[in-house]
């Protein structure tokens, strides 16, 4: 049984006063534990996707199954609950968090406003947290804006996981990190995912970083799935002429190493 | 091989509430006339503190060591200029004033005439209040001496030969009517109006999605090939450097780990840095990390 099923799935925004569909018609499903990447071009309805599915604007039209629930119809306290389980990480950790707050207090926040733990407990769980995506807990009391971008990147996945999710929507993640840096974050997601049975909505526009973690992919084009299948036979043979254009696109390094 | 410039011990150490960081430490490098040279690194590397040393722009609080030597012959003979030297195509929020006074080259080259800059994001790059071609006219009148419809006709022969649809109606245009793609094809417009011996790229692809970033390189690959120019490709992404650079520079925390051509800095890196970057790449060949042994808990 699928975790997440969302079916036709429309969301309109209006350009220069005519209609412009950002999404149209767009149905996919992900797995426990599976990883389902959405590739495109910008403009192609990706980021509509993760807003929409995280509920931080309203569809025009389609349905959305999360654990069994029908999530587009919950509120209140229903639906606060249920966002405990479905939780975000974006590119940009210092646009997401106040940059002046404590790593402390951006992990404390969802242990409170869930009430996954009590404020006795909740110094312990963020140092449980911390070193559960490779930071010292020492770094607790410093302040966002002093950390690297690697290790900001580490407390927002630290702060998605600490309310326990089924499914993490991934939004460029990994897209502003240099890549010595990436790679580690990309195996912590990995091991996260393999420990906790997360399941991951992984947006990029990088065919490479696509086809070394995701289970699936799912290519847009103008708002509508293009082609969906097996991350690695997609990428080895697309068949849609949006798919066949990001292959032929993605810069290629031809080392033949001894 | 002329040597377009010769960098020496270059230094660039910039100071910030009086704490005083190293972007550049005692880096040497020819740039030969005519190559595309690609200069490679991550965050912090000193990478764009290299571009804007060359092209005159770091900030006037940047302290700077060493020497960039211009080949005389390389540079345009002066002309009959309508604004003194130091103006540049690019805008910047400081503006001229405020850009370093550089003693340290001689033949000093002209910003804009001599040398012309891409950067990241072409919507800082361009006036958002002034139509597009008008833009790349007050380049070609300010370097060129040219008068307005004349600098007119070569904005719209610029944006023909940067594959604007639609050149004509494109010179009225303003910069938010266009693509993200589109305004950096002005933006490299502008940039070449003059005829510049050197185009400097940094970052020029990043902000951009995979299929514009393809079309914007083989732009820049076949604009320096027809105007003769000497590139500079600034970038983080070694896989994309290498498919348009005959040589790569690989900097790291300010210095020069290693350069060569291409083909030997990718089949056979002499440094461990440069192995490294070179394995991060995730291609579309590599072996995925869901399959790596080791990976698993």
């Amino acid at each position: 049984m699928s975790l997440l099923a969302v079916s036709n799935l429309a969301k309109r925004y209006h350009r220069r006063g005519k209609p412009f569909p950002a999404v149209d018609d767009v149905s996919f499903e992900i797995g426990p534990a599976e990883t389902l990447a959405l590739a495109g071009p910008s403009g192609s309805g990706k980021s509509t996707i993760a807003r929409l599915v995280l509920r931080l604007i309203e569809p025009d039209a389609g349905r959305m199954e999360f654990e069994g629930t029908d999530f587009f119809s919950l509120s209140g306290a229903a639906l606060r609950a249920r966002r405990a389980r479905l939780q975000m990480v974006f590119q940009d950790p210092l646009a997401a968090f106040n940059p002046r707050a404590t790593v402390a207090r951006v992990l404390d926040d969802p242990l409170r406003i869930h009430a996954i733990a009590s404020r006795a407990e909740r110094p312990r769980r963020i140092a449980a947290l911390l070193e559960r995506v490779g930071l010292d807990a020492g770094l607790a009391q410093r302040a966002i804006h002093e950390i690297s971008g690697g290790q900001r990147q580490r407390v927002a996945i630290a702060r998605a996981v600490a309310t326990r999710p089924s499914l993490i929507v991934l939004d460029e993640a990994v897209s502003a990190l240099d890549v010595s840096v990436r790679g580690q974050i990309l195996e912590l997601l990995l091991d996260l995912q393999r420990q906790e049975r997360i399941a991951y909505l992984f947006i990029s526009h990088d065919l490479g970083v696509i086809r070394a973690v995701a289970h699936r992919v799912a290519i847009l084009d103008a708002g509508r799935v293009a082609e969906v299948g097996d991350a690695r036979a997609v990428i080895a043979n697309p068949q849609s002429a949006i798919g066949k254009a990001l292959v032929a696109a993605t810069p290629t390094l031809n080392r033949n190493r001894a | 091989m002329t040597a377009l410039l010769s960098i020496r011990d270059l230094s660039v150490l910039y100071r910030r509430d009086d704490v005083e960081v190293v972007a550049l430490e005692g880096l040497s490098l020819e740039v030969a006339a005519g190559e595309r040279l690609a200069i490679i690194g991550e965050s912090g590397s000193g990478k764009s503190t290299l571009a804007l040393a060359i092209a005159r722009l770091l900030p006037e609080s940047a302290v700077i060591g060493g020497r960039i030597e211009w080949s005389a012959s390389q540079l345009q003979t002066s002309r009959s200029v309508i604004r003194p030297a130091g103006e540049m195509s690019g805008r910047t929020k400081e503006g001229a004033k405020d850009r370093q006074r550089l003693p340290l080259t001689n033949n000093a080259p002209i910003g804009g005439r001599d040398i012309g800059f891409v950067f990241q994001d072409p919507s800082s790059s361009l006036d958002p209040v002034m139509p597009i071609g008008k833009q790349i006219a007050e380049v070609a009148r300010t370097h060129l001496g040219l008068g307005w419809s004349q600098a007119y006709a070569r904005a719209k022969t610029l944006l023909e030969r940067v594959r604007l649809p639609d050149p004509d109606a494109a010179l009225h245009a303003y910069p938010h009517q266009l693509s993200g793609g589109q305004k950096q094809r002005v933006a490299i417009a502008a940039a070449i109006a003059a005829g510049p011996r050197l185009l400097i790229a940094d970052e020029a692809t990043s902000a951009l999605d995979t299929i514009v970033q393809a079309e914007i390189v083989s732009l820049i690959r076949r604009l320096v090939a027809e105007d003769g120019m000497t590139l500079l490709f600034i970038s983080h992404d070694i896989a994309l450097a290498a498919t348009l650079a005959e040589r790569i520079a690989v900097l790291r925390h300010g210095e020069l780990i290693e350069s060569g051509e291409t083909r030997q800095i990718v089949e056979a890196p002499r440094n461990a840095y440069t192995r490294s970057l070179l394995d991060a790449h995730l291609g579309l060949d590599a072996v995925p990390l869901l399959d790596r042994p080791g990976a698993s808990a």
